[in-house]
């Protein structure tokens, strides 16, 4: 075996790279071209005004009051989404690790089921559900229950429901896969101490699912910070996201530079929160690659 | 002049083949798609092409102002004629990006009233936004006035504006009692004042005309500020709703050509055809909007029961408030429109 002098490779090694790079090549040019390229640009242009280099956009953070209010609603509601997730999301995760059979593809396939509907048709029918005269308000108010319809559609909570619908997936997925990789010895020896159901899952359990926690809830909070379709549908005009004033800025102001400005923003944003996330936990257990 | 050797190469052709080449002129149109350019087809550029030998390719784009600016930067536009809001046609025209019109080589252009045209663009097809009530809240006496739409004692029940201050701010001065003759230049403070009155009340603030009609044919929301199109749509599948043209905002879309068309000339042609009484006649016949050049109701092709139903027929228009592109393409119009989001959202 020839063994090379500077790099202590040994060929075959060496070979193995090369192999490595040709078989990367491709995918890196996909995402060089058709992700960098366009942030690269997005970033430039955000810089740009009529008469070149320009800070105009990004000072509109500062004079224009629906910049504020919008990030705080769209942070807001994502955070309300993320912790409505985490509550409905991991007593079913919890019951689709512990269940034998075949209760787990069941449980799975149904948390998936919604995922092969179109997101539009998934607003309508929220919004059928929801609406006034809408199936929800009739029961309750034939049944007694409500003597007024109830506002359900048309402001915040109608598009955080929706929006938690569509992202569930997105939370139980992560929190399944972590608990399935808790040893049910762990459970048993904490058990064998002396330990009740509740100090187990406290002590043991719940500790160790943190990561699937964590995971889980980035994905969700992040993914609620891009949504568009669903505010727009069901937020009846009062939930105005970070997405459409991007839209808006553009219809005002003529210029694509104002909308990446704010695009520019809310992606530093969502890196901080991924830094935030990864100082709690490692980056490779978040999106779980070990 | 990029379609100078064109042209030449057209008129060349044409010597050697006959006049035959010539009906070979074409461009592009864009409008807004949907059921409203189905009906276009029909009714204008059908009838178009059967009179000029235009061939017209279609394109559609429901929001036509970002890609305007897209196509203009470049130089080298590919779209000739669009039909779009007004208020686009005169902020591209002052920002260089849309054709002057060419009056001269276009008589039916230049006998329409003053008021329905500028430098750069022509009134072509009218609409209303209007008020539109359930009939199962109110019967047959329903809101006839934007004073009766704010009325919220006399009238109880949720109610709808759309998500955007044209045509709301005008209601809005309406409801305070501005006499539809003196709605501009707009007093903004005023009518944002008023709209905070009515805001608890509204369930909605709609953002497509997809969206209103579904609202009215629920039963969402009580009263609804739409366009009058999709309205009639709504009663015609039976829904129980009815409206009023009575203090309606009279908009119109026009037609205006890209700066730097490939087919500049024809363009101007074709919106002199398009624009003629007798072919601007045919839009009722088609969809519930009117035609831009109000000759069209003295040809005898529009029947007296379907001018009562048109937007701008002389009748129907008297009642309404003509909406100002001008004023909203003006520096106090977009501070307007800057400060409607900040507005909705409180």
């Amino acid at each position: 075996m020839a063994q090379d002098a500077n790099t202590g490779l040994t060929s075959e090694e060496r070979r193995e790279r090369r192999m490595i790079l040709i078989l990367l090549a491709p995918a890196v040019t996909v995402v060089g071209l058709l992700l960098i390229g366009p942030l690269l640009w997005m970033c430039w242009q955000s810089f740009q005004g009529p008469d070149g280099f320009t800070l105009v956009h990004y000072q509109r953070f500062l004079t224009d009051t629906v910049y504020l209010s919008s990030f705080v609603q769209t942070f807001r509601i994502a955070f309300l989404v993320t912790i409505a997730a985490l509550l409905l999301g991991y007593p079913l995760a919890y019951v689709a690790a512990k269940s034998q059979g075949i209760w787990p593809p069941i449980i799975l396939g149904m948390v998936l089921l919604p995922f092969w509907t179109s997101v539009l048709v998934r607003a309508y029918a929220w919004l059928i559900l929801l609406q006034r005269r809408g199936l929800v308000n009739t029961v309750l108010v034939e049944s007694g229950v409500i003597d007024k319809p109830l506002i359900l559609v048309n402001n915040e909570f109608g598009t955080v429901m929706a929006t938690l619908h569509i992202l569930l997936p997105f939370m139980v997925l992560p929190l399944y896969a972590t608990m399935k990789k808790i040893p049910a010895e762990l459970e048993m020896a904490g058990a064998s101490l002396g330990g009740g159901g509740w100090l187990v899952f406290r002590s043991v359990f719940l500790p160790l699912s943190l990561p699937g926690v964590i995971a889980g809830s980035v994905l969700v909070f992040v993914l609620t910070l891009g949504f568009y379709i669903t505010p727009e549908l069901l937020g009846g005009g009062r939930t105005f996201l970070v997405s459409m004033l991007v839209s808006r800025n553009i219809e005002l102001y003529n210029e694509w530079g104002a909308a990446s400005s704010i695009s520019m923003v809310l992606l530093l944003l969502v890196f901080l929160i991924f830094r935030l996330a990864s100082t709690l936990i490692p980056f490779e257990r978040i999106m779980g690659t070990r | 002049m990029t379609s100078m050797p064109k042209i030449a190469t057209v008129s060349g052709l044409a010597l050697c083949l006959g006049v035959g080449w010539l009906n070979a002129a074409e461009i592009t149109f864009v409008s807004q798609g949907g059921a409203y350019q189905e009906a276009q087809t029909k009714a204008i550029l059908d009838p178009v092409t059967e009179k000029t030998g235009i061939v017209i390719k279609q394109d559609t784009s429901p929001d036509a102002w970002p890609v305007i600016r897209t196509q203009t930067a470049t130089g080298k536009p590919i779209w000739d004629v669009i039909d779009t809001p007004t208020k686009d046609c005169l902020r591209g025209g002052e920002q260089g990006m849309i054709e002057k019109l060419d009056l001269a080589a276009m008589p039916s252009v230049a006998a329409m009233p003053a008021e329905l045209r500028n430098d750069y663009s022509v009134a072509y097809e009218f609409y209303s936004s209007v008020l539109a009530y359930s009939t199962d809240a109110y019967g047959e006496n329903g809101p006839q006035s934007w004073a009766d739409f704010w009325d919220v004692e006399k009238f109880p029940g949720t109610r709808a504006l759309r998500n955007h201050p044209l045509a709301t701010l005008e209601a809005a001065l309406m409801a305070d009692g501005v006499a539809p003759a003196d709605i501009y230049p707009m007093d903004v403070d005023r009518a944002f004042k008023k709209l905070e009155e009515i805001k608890p009340h509204i369930t909605v603030w709609w953002t497509s005309g997809a969206q209103s009609a579904q609202l009215l044919a629920d039963g969402e929301a009580d009263m609804v500020m739409a366009w009058n199109g999709r309205v009639s749509a709504v009663m015609a599948e039976g829904a129980p709703v009815g409206f009023t043209y009575n203090q309606g905002i009279l908009q119109y879309t026009s037609l205006c050509v890209l700066k730097g068309a490939p087919n500049l000339e024809t363009a101007m042609k074709f919106i002199d055809a398009a624009m003629s009484p007798e072919i601007q006649a045919n839009f009722p016949e088609y969809i519930d909007y009117g035609p831009g050049n109000p000759a069209a109701y003295d040809t005898g092709k529009i029947s007296a029961e379907r001018a009562a139903q048109m937007p701008n027929s002389p009748e129907n228009a008297a009642k309404q408030v003509l909406n100002s592109a001008a004023w909203w393409s003006s520096p106090e119009g977009e501070k307007a429109q800057e400060r409607w989001a900040a507005f909705v959202q409180q």
